[in-house]
């Protein structure tokens, strides 16, 4: 087997996409950079990203499995599953094979219905961010929100708080993977920051407004009345919030 | 602001809001326009959930807890010795707008106690969400009761801001109302529901000729009766919800199983259950109505005016109509594939786009979300058959029920015991 790697990047996995193809290459696998070495391979080269390349790719899959199969592509991708690659891979191959049908309607193809689950999950995390995302009001009036989600789905929710929130400067932290995006009022921006010690919630409480703490007071006071306490049902209560994301959830930690 | 005061009427006025079930936030299409504050997508989000399992995506709450009706299921009830309390329609607006920044909420849902008259209690709502539309180009979401009795100008009015209505019936008859709320009466419900569905129709037809006509109520109108607190049958229950459906064009009816809130000779004791599974059926079956394709005289006939309580509505139905099995996977129609107890509205989609390119087997089923548990009864594979030893076996409901785990087993001795 031949091995290609690539630099985790969406483009990066399209270059690599098409080497395997332009190199006419046999029993390819494409794995993320940095990953443990495999044994056994019949040769290795480290893809470097190529815009043009990966738009090629880019636009010969669109017309084989249109906007939702590409979709299903990079959302998968999202997972940064060691193995993803894989059945991405599979995919790719059985569409070029097949140009007549679109095989991501082929849910009996194993590789196809991989990547349907792959995007089930990652739209269900992306679901979630957009539900859990809690905003603070800092003293420099930017709507500040740390996030740790299971994938790695901040650029894909950017839109969604860019269109509702037009009007109020917010950044949205990734503390898992060390990035974050920040709206200006105009455009969207990555941003890279360090923390440099462990996250401290009573040091952070002078960097916010004042009215701050007293509207997180006023959101738990609500989620407290608002339950009915004759209806209990922790067991679903858990399946919708399970505790990872209690972390930053305004409502479920303690007032200040 | 004075946040003491304000916690503790959020603290009242929230808790008695609760007991409305609707949280929808869907079926609203409202873009953020100049730069504003919000939108509402159409798909909806959940954002957080209460201990008891239940959503909350808007702000419920009431805007005041006084009120000069008397019904007897009702927390906020004149006779009812409470602890009263009212926002003013500025402090509704900022609680609104400051939790939406935070992304606490998608919008608001607002209600009330009806105080003075149905008018003035109206007028107040509308004006809630005016000002939110107006002052501060608000695109959320926005539910507003309609208050049986109120004008159609004030209805009008509340259209135009509101992406949706709602009156509740409160009680599945005519009958349960006159019991147990006295001072109400289901016209005074029906009238502003039938002019807001006019109105919408007016518009939706004014939208295809301009462009720019405006919007009204573009999520529609709800409503929601409350179960078990009267002795309605399941079948009463999915007519009353069928008829309002069909001349209504109703979005949802919501089920509220009663809990109880009074101790009133007319009502179940204080001591009852919330009939929480019977509940569960009844959502099954509207969802049977809504998006499976079933009729409401097939879910339930006179002979059995009751869902069962051990199995689900579609299984029900397939028990009493096995003379439709097996279904051939491989060639049916979406709309019996619809019909295969296991198989929802995902996996039989799935069903239909993987049997083009190859023969299923259970295997292929499973993968795709089929509770096979249920299906493989009543389905005939193109290559084996083996599975259908079952489908007219005697026993074939207790063949199923074992291999079924549910929560509410505890539940299952019919909930008619509690009258």
């Amino acid at each position: 087997m031949y091995l290609l790697t690539y630099d985790h990047s969406v483009e990066g996995f399209f270059s690599a996409v098409f080497e395997a193809y332009e190199r006419k290459l046999k029993n390819v696998v494409i794995r993320k950079q940095g990953l443990p070495m495999v044994l056994f391979t019949d040769g290795m080269r480290r893809v470097s990203t190529n815009p043009r390349k990966a738009e090629r790719v880019y636009v010969k899959l669109k017309a084989l499995m249109g906007e939702l199969g590409i979709q299903k592509i990079i959302y998968s991708l999202l997972t940064e599953e060691e193995l993803c690659e894989g059945y991405i891979f599979d995919v790719i191959k059985y569409a070029l094979a097949n140009p007549k049908v679109n095989v991501m309607k082929d849910m009996s193809h194993p590789s196809v219905l991989k990547l349907a689950q792959y995007t089930k999950s990652v739209h269900r995390e992306k679901h979630r961010m957009e539900a859990f995302v809690r905003f603070k009001l800092t003293c420099d009036d930017i709507y500040y929100a740390d996030i740790e989600p299971d994938f790695n789905v901040l650029p894909i929710i950017a839109k969604h708080f860019k269109s509702r929130y037009q009007d109020q400067k917010w950044l949205i932290f990734d503390q898992k993977r060390s990035y974050g995006i920040y709206y200006d009022l105009y455009k969207l921006e990555i941003i890279q920051m360090k923390f440099n010690r462990q996250y401290n919630r009573e040091e952070g409480l002078e960097m916010l407004k004042k009215d701050e703490p007293l509207y997180q007071s006023l959101w738990r006071t609500y989620y407290a009345q608002t339950n009915i306490r004759l209806r209990k049902n922790m067991r679903l209560h858990l399946l919708h919030v399970p505790k990872r994301y209690w972390k930053y959830l305004t409502e479920k930690i303690p007032e200040y | 602001m004075n946040f003491e005061r304000i916690t503790e009427k959020l603290s009242i006025l929230a808790d008695a809001a609760k007991y409305d079930v609707s949280c929808a936030s869907s079926g609203s299409k409202r873009n953020n326009k100049d730069k504003g504050l919000g939108n509402a997508t159409g798909m909806g989000i959940c954002h957080s959930y209460t201990e008891d399992g239940r959503c909350v995506s808007l702000l419920k709450i009431l805007l005041t807890n006084v009120c000069i009706f008397d019904c007897a299921y009702c927390v906020t009830r004149k006779s009812n010795d409470i602890k009263r309390a009212a926002f003013t329609v500025q402090e509704v607006v900022d609680l609104t707008i400051n939790f939406y920044r935070r992304n606490y909420i998608e919008g608001l849902f607002l209600s009330s106690g009806i105080f003075k008259s149905a008018d003035t209690t109206m007028e107040r709502l509308v004006q809630v969400a005016k000002k939110l539309r107006l002052e501060e180009n608000f695109n959320g979401y926005i539910h507003l009761k309609s208050i049986p009795g109120a004008s159609d100008e004030l209805m009008h009015e509340a259209g135009l801001y509101a992406d949706r209505l709602s009156v509740n019936l409160e009680l599945p008859t005519e009958e349960g109302l006159k019991l147990l709320a006295p001072d109400k009466n289901r016209q005074d419900m029906i009238d502003p529901m039938n002019f807001v569905k006019n109105e919408i129709l007016v518009y939706n037809d004014e939208k295809k000729r301009f462009k720019k006509t405006p919007k009204f109520a573009p999520g529609g109108q709800s409503t929601q009766m409350i179960i078990g607190a009267t002795p309605e049958t399941d079948l009463q229950i999915i007519h009353t919800a069928n008829h309002f459906y069909k001349d209504f064009n109703l979005k949802r009816v919501y089920y509220s199983g009663y809990v109880p809130v009074a101790n009133d000779s007319r009502l179940p004791s204080l001591q009852s259950q919330v009939p929480m599974l019977r509940e569960n059926r009844l959502y099954q079956a509207d969802w049977l109505m809504r998006f499976y394709g079933f009729k409401a005289d097939e879910i339930l006939d006179p002979k059995q005016p009751f869902l069962e309580l051990d199995v689900d509505p579609k299984l029900g139905w397939a028990l009493r109509n096995l003379h439709f099995f097996p279904i051939n996977i491989q060639n049916a129609d979406i709309e019996m594939i619809l019909r295969i107890p296991g198989v929802g509205i995902k996996s039989a989609w799935k069903i239909i786009g993987g049997r083009k390119f190859s023969k299923l087997n259970a295997d292929h089923l499973k993968k795709m979300g089929v509770a096979l548990n249920r299906a493989k009864h009543f389905i005939s594979f193109s290559n084996s058959l083996q599975n259908l030893q079952t489908l007219h076996h005697q026993n074939l409901k207790e063949i199923i029920l074992k291999t079924i785990n549910s929560k509410y087993e505890e539940h299952y001795q019919p909930q008619l015991a509690l009258f």
